[in-house]
């Protein structure tokens, strides 16, 4: 049987120098969860991200991932989506489709050519013919055309048009299964909101609070965009 | 359908509200199978278990139950729709009279302004668009 939580975090903690960009998080993400991770700029959604990829290592304690730390056989069940461009410009976006069937055994090239198609993108043109914004959609399509057991998308929507998001968001919750999770980090929350089961703020490296979207709601009477504007008003 | 949100309430509540309207309505006619949780929540663009929460909800009132295998029913009980029609009209009722209690309109007059829209004595029909197209200088809204 699989256990029941996909990623855990124990004590885990991250320093640059002076500077501490996570300090003693412990959480558990359950298998089955759209889990939004939210919090201020500079308040360690990113380095989290890094460390649960194996793109940085934790200074103290330690992340799981299906009860490994992030190495080779973590990769196979993650999809990473990284807030910055990552994929070799050069190549068209046929060949990246391509590219990735041959390296990750779960990817769905049907599904990414529908997406693609969907999105009215030319499959053609090179990566860096694209705009800003279907750069992004490219991306995207391609993390969540994996069938992944954790999806960790860092600020999957930003440059993406209101319209091409809702498709996005759809896409997130169509592929919904439940025997994986989605963690999202973004600052677009009211966008979020609705396909979000639990979110999580984190504040200088510290996670402020954990919660069902629906508590929120029912609790402080208002949106979770609304709260998080309250709780991190400057 | 339009499945939109306001900002204060669970969603699920809001979700258990619009399906719940359908069955009122007749959209989803009575002793029918619901669609799936799946598609519900695709049709809402909500998160799956929102939806389950808000299907468990209806299923609690008893509006609509499952069988298993086969998913969800509407309920054949007309007399439970019928109830549920008349307490949520009760409700609205309840919430347009506080309105016109705030707008300082007596319970005569609201009869009166009832009586008045029903027998279609409307001074104003003729709409204006809300879109307006300035001529040549720049209106910042």
């Amino acid at each position: 049987m699989m256990n029941e939580n996909i990623l855990t975090c124990r004590n885990l903690s991250k320093n640059y120098a002076h500077l501490s960009a996570l300090s003693g998080i412990n959480m558990n993400i359950p298998r089955g969860r759209i889990i939004g991770l939210l919090g201020p700029n500079g308040s360690g959604k990113t380095t989290f991200m890094k460390i649960a990829n194996g793109l940085i290592v934790p200074s103290e304690g330690e992340l799981l991932i299906g009860g490994h730390r992030p190495g080779p056989e973590t990769k196979k069940i993650v999809s990473f989506l990284p807030a910055t461009d990552y994929l070799p410009s050069w190549m068209s976006v046929e060949n990246l489709v391509r590219f990735f069937s041959d390296f990750f055994g779960d990817f769905n090239a049907e599904k990414a050519d529908g997406m693609l198609k969907r999105l009215d993108i030319d499959t053609r043109a090179r990566l860096k013919t694209l705009s800003k914004g279907t750069k992004e959609k490219v991306q995207l399509i391609l993390a969540m055309s994996r069938e992944a057991q954790l999806y960790l998308l860092d600020e999957p929507i930003g440059g993406v048009d209101p319209a091409a998001r809702d498709y996005i968001l759809n896409t997130i919750i169509t592929n919904y299964n439940e025997d994986a999770s989605v963690i999202i980090s973004t600052h677009l929350i009211a966008d979020v909101e609705k396909v979000l089961d639990d979110v999580i703020f984190i504040q200088n490296g510290q996670i402020q609070l954990c919660r069902p979207v629906d508590e929120i709601r029912e609790q402080e009477g208002k949106s979770v965009d609304a709260y998080f504007r309250e709780v991190f008003r400057c | 359908m339009e499945w939109n949100f306001d900002n204060q309430r669970p969603i699920y509540t809001q979700l258990a509200e619009m399906i719940r309207m359908c069955i009122i309505s007749g959209i989803y006619q009575p002793g029918s199978r619901l669609p799936s949780v799946r598609e519900l929540a695709n049709e809402a663009s909500v998160n799956p278990n929102t939806m389950q929460k808000a299907l468990a909800e209806l299923e609690r009132t008893g509006l609509i139950y499952a069988v298993r295998t086969s998913g969800r029913f509407v309920t054949e009980d007309e007399e439970k729709i019928a109830s549920a029609r008349r307490s949520l009209a009760e409700g609205e009722v309840e919430k347009f009279l506080r309105k016109m209690k705030d707008l300082g309109i007596g319970r005569d007059e609201v009869i009166e302004l009832i009586r008045r829209s029903e027998t279609g004595g409307k001074e104003e029909t003729v709409r204006t668009s809300d879109v307006s197209v300035s001529d040549g200088t720049q209106e910042t809204a």
